[in-house]
């Protein structure tokens, strides 16, 4: 692994709510490595997309970041708000889940691009739209010029994902943060984005966050994947150990949970998440787990190698057999 | 309050609410503290009318002593002083409130009711019966609603045939009617715009493909998931109907209640009087009362409306 | 845009006619004009009530009564008032001043400070200022404009003299008694307190409005991407929410014409101003025909074009919405 450009060690997430405290984030480590492409994979509400928007400085006042995150040496926790603003945008972007609700109805699409550009660079007004007719090519939109003069209405699905990561690489970002970039988009268009950051990915040598829920995106174009559960990383390895012997209970569930030709029906994971505000005593998945033993309820596991991967199950090493 | 949770990460999105939870849940306790405190007052009101012979001290044309008896300042045997002829404005604010209280409420439940038919139909049977409504209901909301009030009601009080049903023109009842006949069509949009929007859900089809009648549907679907809108609208259209009155009233289109019977409106009508004179009692008291009624009711249909909002109940 | 223009104006002809036709039987059932010429002028002689008659268009059949006056108010035959018989241009022109010059005011203060207030109050909600500003909104729009009149006249006329020995500013006219001539400061202080009336119920509507508008916008996502780009705070509000936030704001104003046309005519009374709202009040209650008819005319051709204003600019404000 190559010099990692992100390095995220002991983040912490705090939501003051009326319910009182509600620590979305337990504790999470990850490293990046440039031009990288990472999966984060867990459920909804499990902390995945809070981690990155602490990162970013994106989160509500509500909440309280504590840990670090360096980026490319410099240290984003605790950073000014002038910091996080030249930050943002130039060294870290971020691009959203949906890309209708992300893009602003009421300016033109080149308008969008170049604002993005002069944020961070001096650069002229019409140096800037030429730029982001480039970018608009980048992403493989036809007829580019056109198009800048566009509203994002005027766009379909998939195109306006493809503006939205244009905007997004406009600065040659060091990392790329994609927040369930094509879980909004229609199948057949999701592979089409998913080629587009990876093109990104290797023609800027940006380094690439993928979060999602979906574990058939990841075996597509990721390196290394992390599970994320209840706030913690569970389990992480590279992806072709991932889906040939997970070392975690929740991965397994994950992946038998997942369609594929040939399998006679879905298995899903039993239960629902635990309640973040009251979350039990010990392995956060035990109540949802059928290999649960007295021992998971005494402490919360950690990360441990278990032969090239990382898992958080006690039982790991004993509960893995080849398939 | 979150704005869209479509997509899968609900909960993610619930985490980030952009008003911080804490101030909400203050803002909402202000707001329905406000609510509360306004049904007190309201019903303190109520009581003091209903209780007429017992609260008021005077009768509505009785004189508090013997001459000289007029603009007098508030004093023991007139709390808020009295009039140009020496009656008492503490007792005439109890009976104008009282006549002010019936004309809206009677005047918002007949609109709420023809409201409730006109837009169900509308909604339901959509059509030219749906166009027309809604067309006539643009052209009358958008021209000054006091012009239209004056023209219409000197026009309506002009047709003979019409005087069995309205009344004399200068009748609490004309009054009543002649806001029910407005007070409609605010409520007819709200209620045909329910209808619209419950038309396309599924709960709806769902009724409708196991056979449901459309008076089922009605009954069981729409009027409970309507229930909300309808009781904000109902509780506008008294605010409405009282300021209304008070308006028509002060310009001396209102109604005269019998001899010497009063209402709000002609109280704060005498204030216009009483100005340039300096009996500041006269103009005070009724426009304070008038103010009070209309904030407490606007508080509560305020009220009634965060708290029946869907879009309000994620975080409750 | 403006073939949908074009294309609204021609519509609006029609309409046009359609409800000043109405507004033709209400008057005649509603005042019946030619009683009260008799009424005003007592000792009118029959050629002078038939001549009354055909120059108004009170024909008794409506239909072809309305057309008659129809063609007398189109080639400016205008008749003249039943009082004092008074040409009815001249009354309408001064009156039109005076009123837009009082509406232009009242809603240049009350839409830019409502607006402002709205902008103050959702940019930090659920504080302190919030609620101020949402609970003083409230409290102006349950005040009806005859009773702020009434208490600032009362504290005006009377008591601000009483306390300090002079008046601040006067309560009726536009000019004092018996001045003539033009003076600016004269006629703005005059028009201090009218203006304030209207401009409180303006300010509590607008204000309400915009702060419930921008609260929808500082939620959305595309307000989360404009802050991921690292530009200003400050340009993330003006260039990315307020825009979308005025769009909503933009369709209720139109509506609102009505309601502050209201608010006028009653202050305009109690004022003493010498606007449209005074001018419609006094004809009205003398059932003047020949002056009510072009002042309705008036009052809903500029309902009709406040309208379109309504759907052009909100058409500008939102590329999503395509006027054709």
């Amino acid at each position: 692994m190559s010099e990692s450009i992100l390095q995220i060690r002991d983040l912490t997430v705090t939501f003051a709510t009326p319910l009182g405290p509600l620590v979305a984030v337990r504790g999470v480590d990850l490293d990046v490595g440039a031009g990288e492409l990472v999966a984060v994979v867990g459920e909804s509400g499990s902390g995945k997309s809070v981690s990155f928007l602490a990162a970013m400085g994106l989160l509500p006042s509500t909440a309280t970041v504590q840990g670090s995150v360096m980026l490319d040496g410099v240290q984003l926790v605790g950073a000014s708000a002038k910091q996080m603003r030249s930050v943002r945008g130039r060294l870290l972007s971020m691009i959203f889940q949906d890309p209708l609700s992300a893009l602003n109805p009421v300016h033109r699409i080149g308008a969008q691009i170049s604002e993005m550009l002069r944020a961070h660079q001096k650069m002229s007004e019409r140096a800037a739209r030429a730029r982001a007719v480039e970018l608009l090519e980048v992403v493989g939109i036809p007829q580019p010029g056109d198009r800048a003069m566009q509203y994002p209405h005027e766009f379909s699905g998939g195109m306006r994902q493809r503006v939205v990561i244009a905007m997004a690489i406009a600065n040659s970002p060091k990392v790329l943060i994609a927040d369930e970039p094509t879980t909004a988009l229609d199948v057949t268009v999701q592979a089409q984005i998913l080629e587009v950051i990876q093109k990104v990915q290797k023609q800027f040598g940006t380094a690439v966050v993928l979060i999602t829920h979906d574990l058939g995106v990841v075996a597509r174009v990721c390196d290394r994947v992390n599970v994320m559960y209840a706030g913690r990383f569970v389990e992480r390895a590279a992806v072709s150990d991932l889906f040939d012997a997970p070392t975690h209970p929740y991965t397994r569930g994950l992946l038998a949970s997942l369609p594929q030709a040939g399998k006679e029906r879905l298995v899903p994971i039993v239960g629902f998440p635990p309640n973040m505000l009251r979350p039990p005593s010990g392995c956060a998945f035990r109540a949802r787990c059928a290999d649960a033993i007295s021992d998971c309820e005494h402490a919360v596991p950690e990360l441990r190698a278990v032969g090239a991967a990382q898992s958080a199950c006690i039982r790991a090493a004993e509960l893995m057999q080849p398939r | 309050m979150p704005g869209s949770t479509q997509g899968s990460d609900l909960t993610d999105e619930l985490l980030l609410p952009t008003v911080s939870p804490r101030r909400m849940a203050f803002n909402r306790f202000v707001g329905h503290r406000a609510a509360v405190a306004s049904v007190f007052v309201l019903g303190t009101m109520v009581l003091f009318v209903a209780l007429s012979p017992l609260t008021a001290r005077y009768g509505v044309n009785e004189a508090v002593q013997a001459p000289p008896n007029y603009f007098l300042s508030p004093r023991a045997n007139a709390w808020l002083g009295t009039d140009d002829i020496g009656r008492d404005l503490y007792s005439r604010l109890i009976y104008g409130v009282r006549v002010s209280l019936i004309i809206g409420f009677f005047s918002a439940i007949i609109s709420v009711v023809i409201g409730c038919v006109v837009g169900a139909v509308a909604g339901f049977r959509g059509g030219r019966f749906d166009d027309i409504t809604m067309r006539v209901t643009d052209l009358f909301l958008a021209f000054p609603f006091l012009v239209t009030l004056l023209v219409m009601r000197n026009m309506l009080g002009a047709i003979d045939w019409l005087r069995p049903v309205m009344g004399d023109i200068s009748s609490v009842r004309f009054i009543i009617l002649l806001f029910a006949i407005f007070g409609w069509m605010g409520v007819a949009r709200i209620v045909r715009g329910q209808v619209l929007a419950l038309k396309e859900r599924e709960f709806i089809e769902a009724a409708r493909a196991v056979g449901a009648t459309r008076w089922y549907i009605v009954r069981r679907h729409l009027l409970p998931n309507s229930v909300g809108p309808i009781m904000v609208a109902l509780t506008f259209s008294v605010v409405s109907a009282i300021i209304g009155e008070a308006t028509l009233a002060f310009f001396g289109y209102g109604p005269q209640a019998g001899a010497g019977a009063t209402s709000l409106g002609i109280l704060v009508g005498q204030a216009k009087g009483a100005v340039n004179t300096g009996f500041w009692w006269l103009a005070l008291f009724p426009c304070l009362v008038l103010v009070t009624i209309a904030l407490s009711i606007n508080f509560i249909g305020d009220a009634l409306r965060d708290a029946t909002d869907p879009r309000m109940q994620k975080d409750a | 845009m403006l073939r949908f223009i074009v294309r609204r104006l021609a519509w609006s002809i029609p309409t046009l006619f359609f409800v000043t036709f109405l507004v033709y039987i209400a008057l005649r059932i509603g005042t019946d004009p030619v009683e009260s010429y008799k009424r005003i002028n007592p000792r009118v002689t029959p050629a002078k009530i038939q001549q009354y008659i055909e120059v108004n268009g009170l024909d008794p059949n409506y239909v072809r009564g309305y057309f008659q006056w129809l063609v007398n108010f189109v080639t400016l035959d205008w008749p003249r008032s039943i009082k004092g018989s008074r040409e009815v241009w001249p009354q309408l022109k001064d009156a039109l001043a005076n009123t837009l010059r009082l509406g232009a005011a009242a809603s240049t203060v009350g839409i830019s400070v409502g607006l402002l207030l709205g902008i103050f109050a959702a940019l930090r909600p659920g504080g302190r200022r919030d609620v101020t500003v949402n609970t003083a909104a409230f409290v102006g729009i349950s005040i009806p404009p005859y009773v702020s009149a009434i208490l600032l006249q009362l504290l005006f006329a009377v008591y601000w003299s009483r306390w300090f020995g002079s008046t601040l500013f006067p309560t009726s006219g536009v000019y004092p008694p018996g001045h003539t001539g033009f003076n600016l400061v004269l006629m703005l202080k005059h028009m201090v307190l009218p203006t304030s009336v209207v401009a409180i119920q303006i300010i509590a509507v607008y204000a309400r409005y915009m702060r419930s508008s921008l609260l929808d916008v500082l939620s959305s996502e595309y307000m989360r991407t404009a802050r991921s780009k690292g530009i200003s705070e400050r340009r993330v509000l003006f260039k990315h929410g307020l825009r979308n936030a005025l769009i909503p704001v933009v369709t209720i104003a139109a509506l609102d014409v009505g309601a502050i046309v209201g608010g006028l005519i009653i202050t305009e009374n109690i004022f003493s101003y010498p606007g449209m709202g005074k001018y419609f009040l006094s004809a009205f209650g003398e059932g003047d025909f020949p002056l009510l008819m072009p002042w309705m005319v008036l009052i809903v051709a500029s309902v009709l074009v406040f309208n379109l204003l309504a759907d052009v600019s909100y058409a500008w404000l939102d590329p999503r919405i395509r006027l054709d």
